[in-house]
């Protein structure tokens, strides 16, 4: 793997599964996890196999539904669904993670300009 | 999060159904992943390479499931723990020797809290108890007349207080078997306390069954009541549902039952350790009683927010306002000083406290030494294990989860000590409970409860932590992979290693004699109290209570008739073969007692502040010889009438006081004449001292009258004998039956039984700290033996150079027993200076024994260095046997 791809930030993954499930419908794990790294232009350091464990918190939390069955390709897969729940956390985590990119832009352009400011400061805005 | 929580209990249970669907959903995964690749072109083998690359390992895919969906610590906890058990049962003897120390240390500590818990943590089995105050003056030596009140003055202070919410008391003087209860033509005896009528409900103590006292059944000339105690009623009514309501025929006197107290209440336990009250009955204040002097003992329950200073102030305040009787004004004023309250709880088991904390402290260090040994076992195994560790290191176990798992393992190991140490310790309890006659308070009431079992798991996980740190520290510190390099044979880590248990070993033996000087002290103080010349011979005698009837007209016709009476009785009992000598007295030493007046020598002005009377016995003759107390001049004699001149006998003591009021001949109070208003007293005799309150404290002042001249209260018949007292109490029952048919079927008590009574609790807490100490030295004895078995099995290619080299068998046993004795003499030294500093802890509770007591000291070190020996001595001669060859080409 080369070592510029971006490591993941706790609990990124999730967000990232949901949006997928939200954008494409019900799918599989396989698939969730080829469409995050289109999407992201394979720049993320994705192990496919954690997404199963993102998968089954989702699922613990009822924020996702999975039921078994085929694919176009005649294979058995277990499938995966957003719920009501999950739809509304979804936009909750969006919002929040939308305003938390915005502040960390903010903070970090500021740094750059005014190179006076503490940088202790910026750490806990 | 609950679900959350809930869905992962779940999980957890569901471990294997989960993890088949989460295979197959892998292999479905790998499945596409391949199939895609292979559209892209690549070959079958590469396309699944490719694929399983990208999934980044099926294995941690399972793991990071897992620690997602279940219970991921618990899942460690349980693996470690089916590890453990099965090293644990790989290595069974370790494990019961480890067991057994753990639940003998355990044990020990849990039975020692349930009785520190219960005579001193707790309060009293009564509602509000912090309200309850005992009311009495300062210790006296005229025993309990001085203890207590009269009845007028129980109304003067019950009326002039504000402090409580109310005051009661009981009648102090109730005989042991003042009740002859007629049952099915057979008399039995049992022993009934007159307390004040409003006692339970001072006391906050609601019946099992009917009802207890109220006011009414105090009244003089209310028809006669009785409660009983639980235990009588289970035992001679056979818990008798309907007992409620019947009458029993008590003293020939129809007496209805009208309740039933609860378990609960133990009048004994509480006012009169030691011994058994089967009943309550009503005490009536306002009739003759009101003459009888000093009776009632006060027990008041405080007002909620009044401070005890207050209440003292009060009472200091009333106190001279209180009459002996109101119709003597002269008697008022002679409490005054003498009305002081303080808690309850103080009076029942304030001054055990000493003994308590001490007897705490030896299980304490019980424990101490318990973990010690555990730690050199854990130790030894842990060298012994140490490559399995450095191999598990290697293959990636963190040292965080070895260190965990040896804690658990010592947990393991501690919980299972603490179960067994609880059995043991139910064992002891329900023992100590059982025994009826150790005079502690409360003892009866002794059980293992929450607050035991609390402190099972406390000390359990301290004492887990005390011996597995040291063998976790050196997993957590060491060098895991010099571990896996390290032989063993003399290797520096080796050394170092050595030297911590040595250590151990040292601290252990000091321990041990603290513990051992405690013991020892306390054992000599013991001896010295069953030295103590008590005035009396305590062994070949016993007493039992004779009822006898000597109502009459007068008071002439009623001596008359007693005289003959006691008279017979003693002629019958000393015709039996085997007695030597037969007397009555009406209250025995370490019994009950009372005072009456002080009776000076003729024309001597009272010396001020003289408020203790000598003690009173009412005596026939013979009864000092049957005792066995010496007397200088005349015993009393038959003739010795209510109209011929009256006589007394005095003790050393109360002679030596009266000799330096007066001038007599060469000081003997022999034949000298007393006052006591009227013709006087003529001291016929000096009689030796004798321990009338207790074996240890000191004698006080005691006057014998003849009961042709005064009335006895009772009769105590003592009887002295050749044979064992016990094989006479049948000849002795069945001569007091021919002359009373009513004489019940009283208990022969030997006289020793007394002194044991009176010497119980000292016993008791010399054995409880003997047994530990006893306890102690057999541990250090398995630690010592570890220790140097060890260092021998370690060094046993180095002893065979040695020996290959012409060290010959004695020498080496010389050099192993010697490493021993030093070990030793390092852990005496220190145990001794230990035991020197904390000898003022001790220091009160010893008796005529000092705590720097040398042939204590010195006889602890050579039981120790003895026992070194012998723990020494099996390694050592292990050591000598060695085969250099053997030796050699072994490792």
């Amino acid at each position: 793997m080369s070592p510029s791809k971006l490591d993941l930030l706790q609990g990124t993954l999730d967000l990232m599964v949901m949006k997928t499930l939200s954008a494409m419908g019900p799918m599989h794990g396989y698939g969730i996890a080829r469409r995050i790294e289109q999407v992201s232009g394979n720049e993320v350091l994705l192990n496919q196999g954690t997404i199963y464990a993102s998968l089954v918190r989702l699922e613990q939390r009822g924020w996702i539904d999975s039921s078994w069955g085929v694919s176009g390709n005649n294979r058995k897969a277990k499938f995966y669904a957003i719920t009501g729940a999950g739809r509304q956390q979804f936009e909750e985590d969006t919002l929040y993670w939308r305003r938390l990119t915005g502040v960390m832009d903010r903070v970090l352009d500021l740094n750059d300009e005014a190179g006076a400011l503490p940088g202790a400061e910026g750490e806990t805005v | 999060m609950m679900r959350r929580l809930l869905a992962r209990i779940k999980a957890f249970f569901g471990k294997s159904r989960l993890d088949a669907e989460l295979d197959r959903e892998l292999a479905a995964h790998l499945d596409f992943a391949i199939e895609e690749n292979i559209e892209r072109g690549l070959s079958p083998e590469e396309a699944r390479r490719e694929a399983l690359v990208k999934i980044g390992g099926l294995q941690q895919a399972r793991e990071k499931h897992r620690e997602a969906r279940g219970l991921i610590r618990l899942d460690i906890l349980l693996q470690d723990l089916r590890y453990i058990f099965r090293t644990l049962g790989r290595d069974l003897g370790f494990t019961i020797a480890a067991v057994l120390i753990l639940a003998l240390g355990i044990g020990a500590n849990v039975a020692v809290f349930s009785v520190v818990n219960t005579l001193l943590l707790r309060p009293l089995p009564f509602p509000q108890s912090q309200e309850l105050v005992w009311i009495a003056p300062p210790p006296t030596k005229c025993g309990l007349s001085c203890a207590t009140y009269s009845t007028d003055a129980y109304d003067t202070f019950r009326m002039g207080t504000r402090s409580y919410q109310d005051v009661t008391g009981y009648f102090a003087f109730s005989s042991p078997d003042n009740l002859s209860l007629t049952q099915h033509g057979e008399i039995i005896n049992a022993t009934a306390i007159d307390v004040v009528a409003n006692f339970f409900q001072v006391l906050g103590v609601h019946p099992a069954m009917g009802r207890l006292l109220t006011p009414d059944d105090g009244r003089t000339g209310a028809p006669p009541v009785i409660v009983l105690s639980d235990a009588w009623w289970r035992r001679q009514f056979n818990a008798d549902p309907s007992i409620v309501g019947k009458t029993l025929d008590l003293n020939h006197q129809q007496v209805t039952v009208i309740g039933v107290l609860p378990p609960s209440f133990d009048f004994g336990a509480v006012f009169a350790p030691g011994t058994k009250v089967d009943a309550i009955t009503p005490f009536a204040l306002y009739g003759s009683p009101r003459d009888w002097g000093n009776i009632i003992t006060f027990i008041g329950r405080l007002k909620p927010g009044v401070t005890l200073a207050h209440a003292r102030q009060e009472a200091e305040a009333v106190a001279p306002r209180m009459c002996g009787n109101n119709k003597h004004p002269e008697s008022c004023g002679e409490y005054k000083d003498g009305v002081i309250p303080v808690p309850l709880k103080d009076y029942v088991s304030g001054r055990l406290r000493r003994s308590l904390i001490v007897l705490w402290s030896a299980v304490g260090l019980i424990l101490l030494i318990a973990c010690v040994n555990l730690s050199n076992l854990l130790l030894a195994r842990s060298t012994a294990r140490s490559k399995e560790f450095a191999m598990r290191a290697a293959l990636g176990a963190s040292r965080a989860r070895i260190v965990g798992q040896l804690l658990t393992e010592s947990l393991v190991l501690s919980a299972m000590g603490a179960v067994a140490g609880l059995g043991l310790a139910w064992m002891l309890v329900y023992w100590l409970a059982h025994q009826g006659s150790v005079a502690l308070p409360l003892l009866n009431t002794l059980h293992i409860d929450g607050a035991a079992l609390a402190w099972t798991v406390l000390i359990a996980v301290v004492a887990a932590m005390l011996f597995g740190l040291a063998p976790g520290l050196r997993i957590a510190t060491g060098n895991l992979h010099e571990l896996l390099k390290d032989t063993g044979a003399g290797s520096g880590q080796g050394r170092r290693h050595e030297r911590f248990r040595s250590v151990l070993v040292v601290t252990e033996v000091a321990l041990a004699s603290v513990l051992l000087v405690s013991a020892g002290l306390l054992l000599r103080s013991f001896l010295r109290v069953l030295d103590v010349d008590l005035g009396f011979e305590s062994t070949h005698a016993a007493a039992i209570n004779a009822i006898y009837d000597d109502s009459a007209p007068t008071r002439d016709a009623s001596i008359a008739k007693r005289t003959a009476i006691f008279q017979q009785m003693i002629e019958r009992i000393e015709a039996i073969p085997g007695v030597q000598a037969a007397g009555i007295s009406d209250y025995l030493p370490l019994g009950q007692n009372r005072s009456w007046d002080i009776p000076l020598p003729k024309g001597v002005t009272p010396p001020k502040g003289l408020t203790d009377g000598p003690l009173v016995y009412v005596v026939t003759p013979g009864y000092l010889r049957a005792m066995g107390t010496r007397v200088r001049g005349r015993d009393f004699r038959w003739d010795d009438g209510p109209h011929s001149e009256p006589v007394v006998i005095i003790n050393q003591s109360y002679a030596r006081f009266l000799a330096g009021l007066t001038k007599w001949p060469n000081n003997d109070a022999v034949g000298q004449v007393l006052d006591n208003g009227g013709p006087g007293l003529h001291v016929i005799g000096v009689a030796d001292d004798v321990h009338e309150e207790s074996t240890e404290g000191d004698t006080g002042w005691q006057i014998y009258y003849p009961q042709t001249q005064a009335g006895p209260v009772g009769a105590e018949l003592v009887i002295r004998s050749t044979v064992p007292p016990a094989m006479l109490a049948n000849s002795v029952l069945s001569a007091l039956r021919l002359l009373n048919p009513h004489q019940p079927a009283a208990e022969f008590r030997p006289l020793q039984t007394f002194v044991d009574h009176a010497n119980s609790p000292r016993r008791f807490f010399m054995l409880m700290v003997a047994s530990f100490a006893a306890l102690g030295l057999l541990l250090a004895a398995i630690g010592i033996y570890g220790v140097i078995s060890y260092t021998v099995t370690r060094q046993t290619q180095e002893i065979g150079i040695r020996m290959a080299l012409g060290a010959t068998m004695g020498r080496v046993q010389r050099q192993v027993l010697g490493g021993t004795l030093r070990l030793a003499i390092v852990g005496i030294a220190l145990g001794a200076a230990v035991s020197l500093a904390a000898a003022k802890l001790i220091a009160s509770l010893l008796f005529a024994t000092s705590p720097w007591d040398g042939v204590t000291y010195v006889a602890v070190a050579l039981a120790l260095l003895a026992v070194a020996v012998v723990a020494g001595y099996l390694p050592a001669r292990r050591a000598s046997r060695i085969d250099p060859m053997v030796a050699l080409r072994a490792n």
